[in-house]
């Protein structure tokens, strides 16, 4: 009956039985439903079942029953999958845990997922490499809204193959119009998914009904037990019909004579000879040899893992994408894709995340949430944000082009996930629907946000004027009214002040003349950043060495720094003395005084020079004004 | 088996030639990402299949890494001379580190019980020689199927900067998009061998042909009887309990660590096909013969939780 008695034969046997298994295929599968629906159970079951539970292991199942156990006497086959401690004292599966069975026919990869709304992304990650899903529902409660919500993440995240697991039938007396009721009621919801293949079981997993064994209690069923099911269910291989795809991964280079590209292929076929194409630069060579785990071979297929060489020598590095030269992928900076969002800080349109697509790892922003999707009802829903566990529909845009497929037509092409930059945690999953490349996306270069782009999007020249003057000059009243008549035309700016400085950033710093050069270095610093950030920048300071104006000149580029010489006289400035600074130097009480006791070095070649004595501090602020315009920045 | 026009299969790529593509990419990843990765290397048959598929992913290259073997000075003699034969074969940098404070104060299995003695000279011997050599990623050969903490356990598994594991706390891991970004001081455990079971192991040795410790052979080797495990007398340092005796059986491993925490099964299987056949219609799960694994059943997810592989 089983496997292990019919080699018990030989040695020989033992061999034809191993390489046997070669031949032998691999599905995996996911399962999802609450605790509540049995699936842990279920899972059990098929261990159980498959022999694949050993004596020590059982011997651990009734400790364990007798402790956390929720079936009484009998043996709790779901303490067997619910592994980590939280869970086993909450009695709940809490992530995502892989189990393992095999028959003659397959081996199984199990996928085991909580079905409760908050774990949703825990659903999706089960679903995403998973070949079919069984879903399960208590055939007393039929169809709830988890039900719903689980066919649209296994659709969603690609999966076309369903098994609809009437669990618990034993509780209703193994009716079969129950269970036709509620498979109708799924197949009418579910019309809309495309799943390919689809097939209703009524099944007991605590007891063992039509989960490996054909149940003698339910004679009006003649579909398949679940395990026949999962050993000849055809997943097809769309994988293999894709176009060639191959994501460089690693650049394998021993020496100068041997220069290969290793990488699993994502889809399609490759042959020696065949032409391939690099996505975006699309520069073509062809195929000269192709390197699998056995050694060179003629040819490799869609999943394998192998190391390509070209005929020619072709700049290529990891993030790269070889492919067909007659069906290309898109290489685009903008899609459309659908994204669930898997943490606790919500994803705000605007902030940029590490995007790893493939092999290639760029950064991205999500431009516009076209719309939220309710996982229960299915509705589309406007959002700003995107919480823990929600779906939504996204156009997203990348620091660069990137090759890749919508995730319908190529699974591992088409997703990608988000990472944290600060946390470095994985945020978000993403399956591409398609590249944007509407008019209005094409120049929205939003990652490289340089100086220009800012300014840009202020609709300004960024400046720097550099108002130096003795104390009393008039600087700051001057640049006060200009900066007045630049907001008034719509300009962004912001004052740099003397005395402002001094109380904050500056508070540290005296009047000696290394003070007064540190003073300057660090405005002259603000005013680079806020120059970098496309302001106009009105700086009013003293700034009595030219050596020091000299190097603010030389931070900010060509064009940008104009020194504006307000020329008034010390005797005139005395007479003004606005803040009574003049009399107290003058009485000593002030030491290192621009003027009295410390020097100040008139511009030489001042952009503007402002003579201010006698004259309207609002005509004087025009000349600067029309000196602006002349440049283009007013 | 349909061929198509081409002389390509149409049929699914086979379970372990699935397994291999999965795993060589999972290797590739590592070392494309991680600025120091390192291959932690027991020995044991998983070991020994995982080192086989770094060959391969990188030929005709080398592995861009160096093994690490940490050696608790109790491990069998036969796996000590295999191992410095398979670097030397492989023409691989073979690391051996030893926790140097556990080697002054004497730890042993004997005298500290195996929680202590696994703590200091395998678990904190580990975190010692990653932080001492700045390795920012290291290779596990765990699978999945060997206990359930590990069923749950990531392919790239995030440990903090004291290499702790926080179960309730993994990144998301979806298709094969690996998340390879630590701060620094993090690490990442990748382990390629996640979706192999002991079968798929033994399975892809035989068909590859992959050299193993011949403790995993039968053979007469002598052994004493403790605590209803067969527990071999390897080296002159086995203290005899009163009434023990020592005797020679046929005798092999299914799993290799600490000679005296390691046990024994009587059997005549002297060929890898006689393993494969015997472990077929075993009735213990290979982690049985492990001492350290007994000590309550959600052991080993605490031992990972504080750092252990």
């Amino acid at each position: 009956m089983s496997m292990n008695e019919q080699i018990l034969a030989s040695e020989e046997a033992v061999t034809e039985y191993i390489l046997a298994q070669e031949d032998k295929d691999q599905l995996r599968f996911l399962t999802c439903g609450s605790v509540d629906d049995g699936k842990s159970t279920l899972i059990g079951r098929l261990l159980y079942d498959t022999k694949l539970i050993f004596e020590d292991q059982l011997a651990a199942l009734e400790r364990d029953s007798k402790k956390h156990g929720t079936v009484g006497e009998e043996i709790d086959l779901a303490l067997l999958v619910d592994g980590l401690e939280a869970e086993r004292e909450q009695g709940i599966t809490i992530d995502v845990a892989y189990r393992f069975f095999a028959t003659d026919k397959r081996k199984f990869i199990v996928a085991d997922t909580p079905g409760h709304e908050q774990y949703t992304r825990n659903m999706a990650t089960g679903a995403s490499t998973a070949d079919l899903a069984v879903l399960l529902v208590d055939a007393r409660n039929g169809l709830m809204v988890q039900t719903r919500r689980h066919a649209f993440i296994a659709s969603l995240l690609g999966i076309r193959h369903v098994v609809l697991a009437v669990n618990k039938i034993d509780l209703v007396d193994y009716s079969e119009t129950r269970f036709e009721e509620i498979r109708a009621e799924f197949e009418s919801f579910a019309n809309g998914f495309d799943f390919e293949t689809f097939v209703a079981i009524p099944m007991s997993a605590r007891f063992g009904d039509n989960v490996t064994a054909r149940s003698e209690r339910m004679g009006w069923y003649n579909g398949p037990t679940l395990l026949e099911h999962l050993e000849t269910v055809d997943v097809g291989e769309h994988v293999l019909e894709a176009p060639f795809r191959f994501p460089v991964q690693w650049v394998n280079r021993p020496n100068l004579d041997f220069r290969g590209y290793s990488g699993t292929i994502a889809s399609g076929k490759v042959a020696v000879g065949d032409s391939v194409v690099v996505a975006g630069p699309g520069k073509t060579s062809k195929v000269a040899r192709i390197i699998a785990p056995e050694g060179d071979v003629k040819t490799a297929r869609a999943e394998e893992a192998v190391t390509i060489t070209l005929e020619d020598e072709i700049d290529i590095s990891r993030g790269d994408q070889l492919c067909a030269p007659e069906a290309r992928p898109d290489v685009a900076d903008q899609m459309a894709a659908h994204v669930i969002w898997m943490a606790d800080d919500a994803m705000l349109p605007g902030r940029s995340y590490l995007m790893k697509i493939g092999t290639k790892t760029v950064t991205a922003t999500v431009t516009e949430i076209k719309h939220k999707i309710n996982v229960n009802s299915f509705e589309h829903i406007a959002a700003k944000k995107l919480d823990l566990n929600e779906i939504a529909f996204c156009n997203l845009a990348l620091s660069q082009a990137v090759a890749f497929d919508p995730y319908e037509a190529n699974r591992s092409t088409g997703s990608f996930i988000l990472i944290d930059r600060m946390t470095n945690a994985t945020v978000g999953a993403g399956m591409v629907w398609f590249a944007l490349r509407r008019a209005t996306n094409i120049h929205w270069q939003a990652l490289e946000v340089d100086k220009a782009a800012r300014a840009e999007s202020l609709g300004q020249k960024p400046a720097v004027l550099w108002f130096t003057g003795l104390s009393g000059s008039g600087k700051s009243t001057i640049a006060s009214i200009v900066e007045k008549k630049l907001h008034a035309e719509g300009k962004q700016t912001y004052t740099l002040d003397g005395d402002n400085i001094r109380h904050g950033l500056n508070r540290d710093l005296g009047f000696t003349d290394a003070d007064r050069v540190e003073n300057i270095r660090r405005v002259g610093e603000v005013a680079r950043l806020f120059a970098d950030a496309g302001l106009i920048t009105l700086v009013s300071f003293i700034s009595p060495f030219r050596s020091e104006r000299g190097m603010a000149r030389e931070l900010l580029d060509e064009g940008e720094f104009f020194e504006v010489f307000v020329d008034t006289p010390i005797e005139e400035c005395k007479k003004r003395d606005p803040k009574g600074l003049y009399k107290k130097a003058a009485a000593g009480e002030i030491k290192n005084f621009t003027g009295i006791d410390s020097p100040y070095e008139a511009p030489e070649n001042a952009e503007i020079h402002l003579h201010n004595v006698n004259r309207d501090p609002e005509e004087v602020a025009d000349e600067v004004i029309r000196f602006l315009k002349d440049k283009g920045i007013a | 088996m349909n061929v198509t026009a081409n002389g390509l299969t149409a049929q699914r790529l086979s379970n372990l030639r699935r397994l291999e593509a999965e795993s060589i990419h999972i290797i590739r990843e590592v070392a494309a990402e991680f600025r120091n990765p390192v291959m932690l290397y027991s020995i044991g048959k998983d070991s020994g299949v995982m080192l086989h598929l770094a060959m391969k992913a990188f030929y005709p290259s080398k592995p861009p890494f160096p093994l690490l073997h940490v050696d608790t000075t109790w491990k069998f003699r036969d796996m000590i001379t295999f191992r410095d034969e398979t670097a030397k074969r492989l023409g691989l940098d073979l690391i051996v580190y030893t926790n140097p404070e556990g080697v002054a104060q004497g730890i042993n299995p004997f005298d500290h019980g195996s929680s202590v003695h696994t703590h200091i000279m395998k678990t904190e011997a580990l975190k010692q020689a990653l932080t001492k050599y700045g390795f920012d990623a290291a290779f596990g050969g765990a699978r999945r199927d060997e206990e359930k903490s590990r069923a749950k356990e990531r392919v790239f598994s995030f440990r903090n900067s004291s290499h702790g594991w926080d179960p309730k706390n993994q990144r998301p891991e979806l298709w094969n998009l690996y998340n390879a970004r630590v701060a620094k001081g993090e690490s990442i455990r990748a382990f390629p061998l996640s979706n192999w079971t002991e079968l798929d192991i033994w399975q892809y040795i035989l068909t590859e042909n992959i050299p193993m410790v011949p403790l995993y052979k039968a053979a007469r080797r002598p052994v004493v009887e403790r605590d209803g495990m067969l527990i071999m007398v390897d080296d002159e340092r086995m203290p005899l309990l009163p009434g023990e005796v020592v005797q020679e059986k046929m005798v092999r491993f299914r799993t290799l660590g600490c000679y005296p925490l390691t046990g024994a099964i009587e059997s005549d299987a002297d060929t890898l096909q006689a393993i494969v056949k015997e472990m077929l219609i075993a009735r213990t799960s290979e982690r049985s013969g492990r001492l350290i694994d007994h000590d309550d059943s959600a052991s080993m997810e605490k031992k990972k939780r504080e750092g252990y592989f």
